[in-house]
């Protein structure tokens, strides 16, 4: 199939998105599979993303990022998520680990840390889930107190992605009372004293994506390192979800482009009572859907970052796209198996690869029930 | 240490080639076209001297308008400037006519070092490294598997079939380099957008002091007389297994020669 049709703003993001598409052809693509089955997490090729200036895409260049609004930035993470989901998902959690400091450092810490977050060298992680506060984030109980110079943090943070890899930690973290007030956001060192990071989870899919218990017993984080003031860590880390939202919506996406590319090729391939199965309404028409929603939940991330461009509001488009892309990309993703037959159920083609990575996309950063919870609010609270 | 890097745009190594039928030079209309492979290591190791050395890196490339676009990818890895010599009036040029036009262009470049791939990957000629050196009367070092360039001097591990040798120059001196020498980077996001603002010079062949009447198809002292297309895959041979499989197939290595 030829490559997705896009409507870009400018000349500098067909150029990104041309640079995306070989980085995906060379890099990606071939390592994708191999490297899932095994789950080897890619940590090089990060860097040869950050190289090519991919890590910091959706900042501003003066911050040592590409400077690109999130129109470009989302289409560019749907590329590397047709390319391999696992990886995809690791530069959109990247992106988001970065949003606390970019938004709410102060300057001195954004001089500090920001140009090597965004250039690609250090690879970032969010905290924010815990084994018994997951939807409800704000029940959140990993405890942070203040003692003289640091503050010493005792908990575990779950479902940690990059969890043992990352360089860097957000971890929101209670330092005052009960509910959203009590949360601050800190910003922890891979080497902090007392962050252990656990064995990664065994998971159904994207297993090159390591995601681990972060156990903080006793963790000495120096208190300079807090973003932003205390008890401000739950606004920060959701309206670091928001953005990261549309980044899952534009994997997701990218992971059911890719399934429908496989479906086309092998139903145009495969020959059933003398012709090729593509040419039988039944299946035809299979595709043409798969292709229709994929259009449709394409159009429907860019309207959210189109708005979050224009700097409007924009969380109940980022959870409808999130949540329509993600529920798209399970269905194109179980119809591609369909449409292969017996050889989507097998490990020879990436079918079932990208239906095992589909079923999480309506798990995390938010699931598809709060992002229900989310527009509905929106409706009817407004 | 100022090094001019030469690059050729050819036609895709995984496409479909063919001559035209007409005058039988390579069609390069059709079908896909990318920088030279080994052209890419040519670019990266002369950025990599730069880096360590400092000075320019400078792209040169003969070839039709279009071969910009395979100048704008070197000077997005991070070449500072690019030559480009192009003119109808070179079309067909062979190998020799081709080093006269280059030797011209770089007789006006200031370069301590030129280099060039080992081999492009459509006219497999794997001369122009040679042809200049004779042309320009700067020494040759062929097959650079690793470059040393130091003061005014510049040391090669030449590859052989059993090993290596050790090759040494006085700058200016011409390279040519091969896969192992390096793995290319890719462009930058911030790379591509820099090599729209870098200096290219386009020159014609009047521009480069190239006498018209030396180079095309028709002045070329080498002319391609008659070329067939390669004969379609051939259905392979089944051999079935009745308990002498293993000789069947030994017999078939033997009478191919394999064995």
């Amino acid at each position: 199939m030829r490559p997705v049709v896009r409507s870009l703003p400018t000349p500098e993001a067909e150029a990104l998105l041309e640079l995306t598409r070989d980085l995906v052809e060379h890099e990606v693509l071939p390592r994708a599979g191999e490297m899932e089955s095994r789950s080897e997490f890619p940590r090089e090729l990060f860097r040869t993303l950050g190289k090519a200036g991919l890590l910091g895409l959706a900042y501003p260049e003066q911050d040592g990022g590409g400077g690109q609004p999130y129109e470009v930035y989302l289409q560019v993470l749907e590329e590397l998520g047709r390319g391999w989901a696992g990886l995809a998902v690791g530069v959109s959690v990247h992106t988001l680990s970065c949003f606390p400091l970019a938004q709410w450092g102060s300057d001195e810490q954004r001089e500090r840390w920001l140009p090597d977050l965004l250039g690609g060298e250090l690879l970032g992680a969010y905290c924010l889930s815990e084994a018994a506060s997951g939807s409800d984030a704000a029940a959140l109980t990993t405890r942070a107190v203040r003692d003289g110079d640091d503050y010493v943090v005792d908990g575990a943070k779950a479902w940690v992605t990059h969890g043992g890899h990352a360089d860097f930690y957000n971890l929101m973290v209670r330092t005052g009372g009960p509910g959203p007030a009590g949360i601050s956001c800190l910003f922890a060192d891979k080497h902090t004293p007392g962050l252990l990071p656990q064995p990664p989870e065994k998971k159904m899919g994207m297993r090159s994506s390591p995601t681990a218990t972060i156990l903080l017993e006793g963790a000495r984080v120096p208190a300079d390192r807090l973003i932003a003031a205390e008890g401000e860590g739950f606004r920060i880390a959701m309206s670091a979800l928001d953005g990261g939202r549309l980044g899952i919506a534009a994997v997701a996406v990218g992971v059911a482009q890719a399934a429908l590319e496989l479906s086309v090729s092998y139903a145009k391939e495969r020959k059933q009572f003398g012709k090729a199965i593509a040419s039988f309404q039944g299946v035809e028409f299979m595709l043409a859907d798969m292709a229709t929603q994929i259009e449709a939940a394409r159009a429907l991330y860019l309207t959210a970052a189109r708005l979050k461009d224009a700097g409007r509001p924009y969380g109940p488009q980022a959870s409808m796209a999130k949540l329509f892309a993600t529920d798209t990309a399970m269905k194109v993703t179980t119809d591609a198996i369909q449409v292969l037959g017996g050889a989507g159920f097998v490990e020879d083609f990436a079918a079932e690869r990208y239906f095992r990575e589909a079923k999480v996309m309506q798990i995390f950063e938010g699931t598809n029930q709060v992002q229900r919870l989310v527009v509905g609010r929106s409706l009817t609270r407004g | 240490m100022n090094i001019v890097v030469l690059v050729k745009q050819v036609p895709d190594t995984w496409a479909e080639r063919k001559l035209n039928e007409g005058d039988k030079t390579l069609d390069r209309a059709s079908v896909d076209v990318v920088m030279n492979e080994i052209d890419e290591y040519a670019v990266e190791e002369a950025l990599r001297i730069k880096e360590a050395q400092g000075g320019e890196v400078t792209i040169l490339t003969m070839g039709p308008e279009r071969a910009v676009e395979t100048i704008r990818k070197a000077l997005s890895m991070g070449a500072d400037k690019a030559v480009h010599l192009s003119d109808e009036a070179l079309k067909g040029s062979d190998a020799v006519q081709t080093s006269y036009a280059l030797g011209k262009v770089l007789e006006t470049l200031e370069y301590d070092l030129v280099i060039v791939g080992s081999e492009a990957t459509d006219s497999r000629m794997a001369t122009m490294g040679a042809l200049l050196s004779e042309r320009l009367g700067q020494p040759q070092l062929t097959g650079a598997r690793k470059v040393t360039a130091e003061g005014g001097t510049v040391t090669i591990e030449r590859q052989t079939d059993d090993g290596y040798a050790v090759v040494e120059a006085s700058t200016p001196a011409i390279i040519s380099v091969m896969e192992k020498i390096n793995e290319p980077r890719y462009p930058s996001f911030k790379g591509i957008m820099a090599a729209k603002s870098k200096p290219l010079t386009t020159l014609s062949v009047g521009d480069a002091g190239v006498d018209e009447g030396q180079v095309g198809l028709a002045a070329a002292p080498s002319q391609v007389v008659e070329f067939s297309n390669k004969p379609p895959r051939q259905a392979g041979q089944i051999v079935k297994d009745e308990g002498d499989g293993g000789t069947k197939i030994a017999e078939y290595l033997a009478s191919q020669k394999f064995v």
